[in-house]
């Protein structure tokens, strides 16, 4: 499909992540399905370096 | 000749052992006695309370009115004024009840006196320990210390908890695998829910009861049969007795303590012995009771989190329609999805103690903090919001989760044990 005609079509959604943006396209009566997915969230680099080692 | 296992499969299997060990757990509900003849090493003078290790000095409100409230009620001071002054000069000795193989909900208060439950763990032999339900409202373990709550305790201690004694030794104990088992498939997810079990429970001991007691018959069926948490504490000693032989395993990374004393959450992990790791308790996130706000609750607080340690409670509120509304949780699908999460930081499913809306997928089992971190999932807990100010009783019931650091601190701490840098 051409990326024009994208939202001239029925929309329907699979949301990754933040839930809230599928849950505002419910209100909007969109077709979604919501994947709950999070990236991986070792933010310490000393953590994230252990944990390499320590086979997580 | 076979290559030296790497310090990687010595960790998966050190975890899998723990594991191993939480689900070949036997708890047996065996006796109610007085602390001081469950705990011989329970000096006197010496208040145990939830959490990591406190002084008077950090405890929140309800810890303080609560300890107050039992120096009263063991009689070493003749009112609460004494007793505040006692328990701050120095003079009461605080530890926490995980160094005596025991729990308490909330405040968690355990003296030499009190009555406790005691549940052994028939297949590894140890035995734990917890004191009996007090009630809802004005009870010593939202921070209550007045003559009715220390007269209640000294009738449980003198009446209700002999009587109860009598009962479980008459039928020489109440195995509690299979009470789990039936209770979550009757929703109680054993933490915040616990109605199907307490009721089972009544149905155990009735008949016991009224073959034992020696007076007071109908006000102890009253007592038990009028409180839906009565359970609460049974399975709290329940959980401490089959995770306990999880503890001390070298190698393993799995939590075998998770509890909170009103200003700190604490984890201990199986094979770093005695430390605990530590980091501010959290604000529980949920629905507050008509008239209350969240400037009227006290920061996480009470041992209880032991259910989720060995998956139940928040692991496995998928069981539990009943209680995602009442914790603010969402809904049903919200539950599965609490549930559905906590398999990505735990060991592996207990099959025995199965969650039908997950197609009977058993409960996640056995934290592992490598995966905590790994993900940035926190284990979830359903919990109680107790009034900051002491004796004024829960004002709500939520959701809340341990601090990351609790996790960071203990990882690295393994590390170092183990010199990996």
């Amino acid at each position: 499909m051409e990326i024009h005609k994208l939202l001239q079509a029925e929309i329907r959604v699979v949301n990754i992540g933040l839930r809230a943006f599928a849950r505002d396209l419910e209100r909007c009566k969109t077709s979604v399905v919501h994947v709950d997915w999070a990236p991986p969230a070792v933010s310490n680099p000393r953590i994230a370096a252990l944990l390499a080692k320590l086979g997580a | 000749m076979a290559p030296a296992a790497s310090l990687v499969d010595k960790i998966a299997a050190a975890n899998q052992e723990a594991h191993r060990r939480v689900l070949a757990g036997d708890p047996v509900l065996v006796d109610v006695l007085l602390a001081r003849e469950a705990m011989p090493g329970l000096p006197d003078r010496t208040v145990l309370h939830a959490g990591p290790p406190i002084t008077w000095d950090r405890m929140c409100g309800p810890m303080r009115g609560a300890v107050a409230g039992a120096v009263v009620f063991e009689g070493w001071a003749s009112n609460l004024e004494v007793a505040t002054r006692l328990a701050a000069s120095g003079e009461i000795k605080f530890e926490p009840n995980h160094h005596y193989d025991a729990v308490g909900p909330m405040t968690g208060m355990t003296t030499r006196n009190m009555a406790v439950l005691v549940v052994e763990n028939r297949t590894f032999g140890n035995r734990s320990f917890c004191t009996v339900n007090e009630g809802m409202g004005n009870v010593m373990r939202f921070g209550g210390n007045d003559q009715e709550v220390v007269d209640r305790l000294r009738w449980m201690a003198s009446v209700a908890g002999p009587a109860l004694g009598a009962a479980i030794r008459n039928r020489k104990g109440v195995p509690l695998r299979n009470v789990i088992a039936r209770g979550l498939s009757m929703g109680d997810e054993m933490h915040m829910r616990n109605a199907a079990c307490s009721s089972l429970m009544v149905r155990e001991l009735a008949a016991d009861l009224a073959e034992t007691a020696e007076r007071d018959l109908g006000r102890i069926l009253r007592f038990i049969s009028g409180n839906d948490m009565f359970f609460l504490n049974i399975v709290m000693a329940m959980a401490k007795s089959v995770i306990a032989p999880a503890h001390g395993i070298p190698y393993s990374t799995v939590v075998t303590t998770m509890a909170r004393n009103g200003t700190d959450f604490g984890i201990r992990l199986s094979s770093t012995g005695d430390a605990w790791f530590t980091g501010p308790a959290q604000m529980a996130r949920g629905l507050l009771f008509a008239g209350f706000t969240e400037a009227d609750g006290n920061p996480d607080i009470g041992d209880s989190c032991i259910t989720e340690t060995i998956g139940l409670g928040g692991f496995a509120m998928a069981a539990s329609p009943a209680v995602v509304g009442f914790v603010g949780a969402g809904t049903l699908a919200d539950a599965i999805g609490y549930s559905r999460r906590m398999t990505e930081i735990t060991i592996g499913p207990n099959p025995e103690w199965t969650l039908p809306t997950l197609n009977m997928m058993g409960v996640p089992t056995g934290i592992d903090i490598r995966k905590v971190l790994a993900t940035g999932i926190l284990p979830v807990i359903n919990t109680a919001i107790t009034n900051k100010l002491p004796g004024r009783g829960q004002i709500g019931a939520g959701i809340v989760h341990p601090p990351l650091v609790c996790f960071e601190q203990a990882l690295l701490q393994f590390a170092d044990v183990h010199g990996v840098h």
